[in-house]
């Protein structure tokens, strides 16, 4: 008789609630009739996101590991995870948006009409949209909650999968520009299978080194074994894969491309969501299963802070796009979180409080630009180019002061968010000693600040152009999004108290 | 602890060896008489429908079988070692598989209702 393994059914609430909700919006999809699916897939995906987010609100406090030794429970996981369950939710509703297109959504209605095609210009205005994006993003959902308490590779692996595979399709989904989108998809495809190929090999050299896929069990074989070649390879390849996904230079090709084909709500999920879900997995990766042998990834993952960083500030000057922009921003504020990731140091170091407070910021911040770039538009859909944004302050003084407050947050200026979570993730490192990253992220902070502030330079102090974009009035979902994360900005900058503590006491990994 | 690999290397050394020689050996060694069977799937496998490589179309409804095939495929990648261990695994193992094939059911539910399964 095979012993039956120990599986907590409340410990697993979260991913019933939101991998059930997806199933239902399967499910949906195929029985019910077309005009009732919109409303019930986004109330399903709410319910799926939100709910998942209240049961790890019920959870915290737990510390335990469950199905296995397959996942664990701790403060750090549930509160990456209730992070990524909220910014869903955010994310959700900014796909809901209808009010702001004539074509009455940022999704096609049928992504197999080929791009161009007479059927394909008929489906433009058509009322019909697309509604599977809702399971797909919810079924996304899961997958990085899943991924960020993966206690042991081969979860983290199909937790992986389960989170990138809906993406790679909803990348492809757009209404306008398909081909553009659709390359994106492509792109965002087949990198991702070599990253994953890299993550599986990691895993086989490292299984092969010491005889088990769970990290508890790797950080017992690295203390009584030492590291040893293969060990190191593995460790290396499987950073790689990780590191792909949060989309860190040298690792980042992808990014650009991807988040300005994709259409700007997945946009804005995947620069959020996805880079929670990634340093949740490898902030319980390098500190679960390599924690005691910190020596084997420290200078890895200090050499790619600093290309990160480099990389993210200088080649965002160069940008005319302000997608592409807001992703080499990403790229740059992975590597301030890898800052905060150096700082981890056992019992001592603030790092893994620092770097959950940060994401959680970050992440509230992304979708709040991402959202008002949905807002600026002209005949052909978003307006994207930095030229069109000029002289927006005339034309919308409301949004060009929303925006200029996000980007000052994503700058880092004092009375934001983005203030408070570099302040905590530098501080870790400088407390372990790496003072000289410290520098670094400072002076890239600074490089990064002027393509922030050339924007609202733009915005304030140009002549508008004559044929320029409009701003579209915002429904319902946008204004709640934007009125949340810019709340959320100001509040996590000004009395931040609160929300570190709460990072602080969460600051725990199991394993 | 590396030395323990030195066979497997050997074997892959082995491997491309064999098959390097086999293959150049054989154009000057082999007597070549046209057979039109020769031309056919080797021993087993339906007969090639199209062939793309010579220009010739081919049907994008094979993609969709493709994609069904690997519902039912992992299916029963999870069914079989199951049913062989049944006895051991227990009403645990039962619920657990009932709760998996629900889940494939949910996406076959899908396929069907939207057409996947219909060729034209």
């Amino acid at each position: 008789m095979i012993e039956a393994p120990d599986l907590s059914l409340s410990a697993l609430s979260p991913f019933l609630f939101v991998f059930g909700a997806a199933l239902v919006g399967v499910l949906v999809e195929s029985f019910a009739p077309r005009h009732v699916r919109q409303p019930t897939q986004v109330a399903l995906a709410l319910v799926g996101t939100v709910g998942g987010f209240a049961c790890t609100l019920l959870l915290a406090g737990r510390g335990e590991v469950t199905a296995a030794g397959a996942l664990a429970v701790d403060g750090a996981g549930l509160f990456l995870q209730a992070t990524i369950a909220g910014l869903g939710a955010l994310s959700v509703l900014l796909f809901a948006e209808r009010a702001l297109d004539p074509a009455r959504s940022a999704f096609v209605a049928s992504a197999a009409v080929p791009a161009g095609s007479p059927r394909d210009r008929e489906l433009l205005t058509d009322e019909r949209v697309q509604t599977e994006v809702y399971p797909l993003a919810t079924f996304a959902v899961g997958g990085m909650m899943l991924f960020v308490a993966a206690n042991d590779l081969l979860v983290m692996f199909i937790a992986l999968e389960v989170l990138s595979l809906p993406l790679y399709l909803i990348c492809g989904l757009s209404r306008r520009r398909r081909l553009l989108s659709q390359e994106a998809a492509v792109k965002y495809f087949l990198l991702g299978a070599f990253a994953s190929a890299f993550f599986l090999y990691g895993l086989a050299l490292v299984y092969g080194a010491t005889g088990t896929v769970q990290l508890a069990g790797i950080r017992q074989s690295v203390t009584d074994d030492g590291t040893g070649t293969l060990l190191v390879l593995g460790l290396g390849l499987l950073v790689v894969g990780l590191m792909f996904k949060a989309s860190v230079a040298p690792f980042h090709t992808w990014t650009p491309d991807v988040y300005q084909g994709a259409p700007t709500p997945v946009t804005a999920f995947m620069a959020a969501c996805t880079k929670v879900a990634a340093f949740g997995a490898i902030l319980r990766l390098l500190y679960v299963a390599f924690g005691t042998a910190d020596w084997t990834w420290r200078p890895l993952v200090y050499g790619i802070a600093i290309v990160s960083m480099v990389v993210g500030a200088v080649l965002g000057l160069t940008q005319t796009d302000v997608k592409r922009m807001l992703a080499y921003s990403s790229i740059a504020h992975a590597g301030f979180l890898l800052t905060g990731v150096i700082g981890l140091d056992a019992g001592t170091g603030s790092g893994l409080a620092a770097t959950l407070f940060y994401l959680l910021a970050y992440g509230l911040t992304t979708v709040g630009a991402f959202a008002v770039v949905t807002l600026v538009r002209d005949g052909d859909g978003e307006a994207t180019a930095l030229a069109q944004w000029a002289g927006l302050a005339r034309r919308s003084p409301l949004t060009a002061a929303i925006m200029t407050f996000l980007l000052l947050a994503l700058a880092g200026i004092p009375l934001t968010s983005g203030f408070t979570g570099k302040f905590a993730v530098f501080r870790a490192a400088i407390e372990v000693g790496a003072w000289p990253l410290a520098v670094v992220a400072l002076v890239t902070s600074a490089v990064a600040g002027f393509f922030y502030l050339r924007l609202v330079v733009l915005m304030y102090f140009s002549e508008p152009a004559e044929d320029g974009p409009s701003v579209g009035v915002p429904g319902l979902p946008t204004t709640i999004v934007l009125a949340v994360t810019v709340a959320a900005t100001l509040v996590l900058g000004v009395v931040p108290g609160s929300v570190l503590d709460l990072a602080d006491g969460a600051a725990r990994l199991v394993g | 602890m590396l030395a323990t690999y030195a066979p497997l290397v050997g074997l892959f050394v082995l491997a491309a060896g064999f098959a390097l020689f086999s293959v150049t050996a054989a154009p000057f060694i082999g007597p070549r008489r046209y057979n039109s069977a020769k031309l056919e799937a080797y021993e087993c496998g339906i007969e090639p429908v199209d062939q793309p490589l010579s220009g010739g179309r081919f049907p994008i409804k094979y993609y969709l079988t493709a994609m069904l095939f690997i519902v039912f495929d992992i299916e029963i990648v999870f069914l079989y070692p199951w049913a062989v261990a049944n006895d051991q695994l227990g009403v645990f193992g039962l619920v657990e598989m009932v709760v998996f094939i629900a889940t494939v059911f949910i996406a076959y539910a899908y396929v069907w209702r939207r057409g996947g399964l219909e060729w034209d």
